[in-house]
């Protein structure tokens, strides 16, 4: 079973994250939630390895592993 | 002193003077049923075909008005078939297969639960419940005019009960007044409120979920051309509620559910015009007669043990779901399949008292199972903070657009039949075979010929042999079990290789009396299958 990478991942970060950003540019905050849901489940499917989004749920939360 | 709860609509069981009214002594019976409803009376057929004397006491005198359960699952028309009930409720019964979800007054998407092939019942019908009953007694009179032993006695309502180790002793009120009757074993089938739990102060709790539907039934005038779907709404902006949900009965009659919170004026919103204002904003210019409403009110809760000694609880007076899902009845029905061969053993003397723990340990499995899916959908529904709101409402918008979030949506995940996973009458799987027939598991059907398996399946032990020899039957300790002789290479339509083989060449399936797998392996092996029906009837762990 493979594990949730916590370690960079993402070739090109600085534009992923402005692209993040320029994607909720002229929204309202409420826009802008329910974008940050649709991605949120958008992602979850492309994961879709049950245990990741565990592991993710349980990371984004600050969990720490036992 | 002896007021109807409901309006009846159809009376079977008119009150008449029995003899145990004028006993010197108690008359004891072997069994007493308490409750009329569509679980009693299923109690009945099961203990009346194995001959077992069954008494079912009932405070009306027959059906109550109302369709009340419309939605009659796979697995529940199935044992209702083992009982001999199981056509008319199909010949009558509307089937239906597509689904339409909206969210606001938008159409989101729209589903084909694609039926499976061959089975002899579908994966469900919507029937009205006094039909529903109605064929439950139809088959009780019949049965009984065969001679089977069992009786309604209607307008009889238990009002105290003494337990002791070996009977119970009931108080019964009649428009005669009261008289007392024993009985060795008591099954309450009483419903949501069951008067039983209460006079016994058995607890009934979970997780409290609390809310109401106003039910409509309406028989459309004129030539409205409805489809046979289930439509369903989140947060209709016509309806005012959480949900609104339309389905088809027989009989050209729609049930509109609108889900309408808990702190509702009862009497205002069951006004005709309240009802009508409802409908009308929801139908547009639709002409219709109403045929029947109602509030309803449910809670998730299950009691804590559906056994106490020789009283049983079963349907909703063990258990209540929330009605997303036709979970309610068809739980009900599952019960008692799992109870009525179990007693019939220990009563026969020829299983341990120990094989009635397991109706506990598997109902309250079924029951769990059926709550946590109920209360899934009920949170889905009904997002309880703001966060879920937005993640509801997110899967909603995204199912408009994308095939992924459609399996998230949640207006009810449909009962499917329990399988009994870590049940102690289960032995190992020994079979590299299907998933959907591991222990535990209730039989699928398959096709044979002009029949189907299940017809042959049920009642009593069954050795399921395919490709594979044994001997025609065996007894063990006073159970015996016959064997079903299958090849698949007499399989056109390769069903009985795809759901009892898979991989494996050849197999033997021990099968319980309530058509749920016991035991598996690739051939007979008689020690080990002795072993299995000893653990299947309580005598082994």
């Amino acid at each position: 079973m493979s594990d949730l990478i916590l370690n960079p991942n993402i070739n090109g970060v600085d534009d992923f994250y402005a692209e993040l950003v320029a994607t909720h540019e002229g929204l309202s905050d409420e826009e802008s939630q329910a974008l940050n849901a649709r991605l949120l489940l958008v992602m979850a499917n492309h994961i879709g390895d049950r245990a990741i989004l565990s592991q993710a749920l349980s990371a984004a939360a600050l969990k720490s592993k036992e | 002193m002896f007021d109807d709860r409901y309006t009846l609509a159809y009376k079977r069981y008119p009150y008449k003077k029995s003899p145990d009214q004028d006993a010197s002594a108690p008359v004891r019976h072997p069994v007493v049923v308490m409750g009329g409803g569509p679980i009693g009376i299923a109690t009945a057929l099961d203990l009346g075909l194995q001959g077992i004397p069954t008494l079912v006491l009932d405070d009306h005198e027959g059906v109550g008005m109302g369709s009340r359960a419309i939605c009659f699952a796979k697995r529940c028309l199935e044992v209702a078939d083992r009982y001999g009930c199981g056509e008319p409720m199909l010949e009558k019964g509307v089937v239906w297969n597509v689904g339409k979800v909206f969210h606001k007054d938008d159409k989101v998407f729209e589903f084909n639960l694609l039926p499976e092939e061959g089975h002899k019942y579908p994966a469900f019908i919507n029937l009205q419940q006094p039909y529903y009953e109605s064929y439950q007694l139809d088959r009780f009179e019949e049965l009984q005019a065969q001679g089977a032993p069992i009786e309604i006695r209607g307008k009889n309502r238990i009002d105290n009960v003494e337990v002791h180790d070996d009977h119970v002793v009931l108080t019964v009120m009649t428009p005669d007044g009261e008289y007392t009757i024993e009985a060795e074993w008591l099954i309450g089938c009483d419903g949501a409120s069951s008067p039983l739990r209460e006079m016994l102060g058995y607890d009934f709790s979970g997780k409290v979920f609390q809310d109401s539907f106003l039910i409509a039934d309406i028989k459309m005038k004129g030539d409205v051309d409805f489809p046979t779907e289930r439509w369903f709404w989140f947060e209709p902006s016509h309806g005012e509620g959480a949900s609104v949900l339309l389905h088809r009965q027989p009989d050209d009659v729609w049930r509109v559910d609108f889900q309408i919170g808990w702190d509702v004026d009862r009497k205002e919103e069951l006004k005709e015009e309240n009802i009508r204002r409802r409908l009308d904003a929801f139908l547009g210019g639709v002409e219709y007669d109403m045929v029947w409403s109602s509030i309803y009110t449910f809670q998730c809760k299950r009691m804590e043990s559906f056994r106490h000694g020789r009283v049983f609880f079963a349907g909703d007076a063990a258990h209540q779901v929330s009605p997303f899902g036709a979970r309610g009845a068809n739980s009900g029905m599952q019960d008692v399949d799992n109870l009525g061969w179990k007693l019939g053993l220990v009563m026969a003397g020829k299983a341990p008292d120990a094989l009635l723990d397991s109706y506990n340990f598997e109902r309250i499995h079924g029951a769990d199972e059926n709550i946590l899916n109920s209360t899934r959908s009920t949170d889905f529904i009904t997002p309880k903070s703001a966060m879920s709101t937005l993640l509801r409402d997110s899967v909603l918008a995204l199912s408009e657009h994308y095939e992924f979030a459609r399996p998230m949506v949640n207006s009810g995940r449909l009962s499917v039949p329990c399988t009994y996973d870590g049940s102690p009458l289960n032995s190992a799987d020994a079979l590299d075979g299907p998933e959907r027939t591991r222990p535990g598991s209730p039989c699928p059907d398959v096709p044979l010929g002009d029949e189907f398996l299940l017809s042959k399946l049920g009642n009593d032990f069954i050795l399921l042999t395919i490709d594979t020899d044994a001997p025609e039957s065996f007894e063990e300790d006073g159970i015996t079990v016959k064997r079903l002789a299958l090849s698949a290479n007499n399989d056109p339509t390769n069903l009985l290789k795809e759901r009892y083989l898979g991989e494996a060449e050849s197999a033997v399936y021990l099968i319980r009396p309530d058509q749920h797998v016991a035991a598996r392996r690739p051939s007979f092996d008689e020690t080990q299958l002795r072993a299995a029906v000893r653990r299947a009837t309580g005598k082994e762990q």
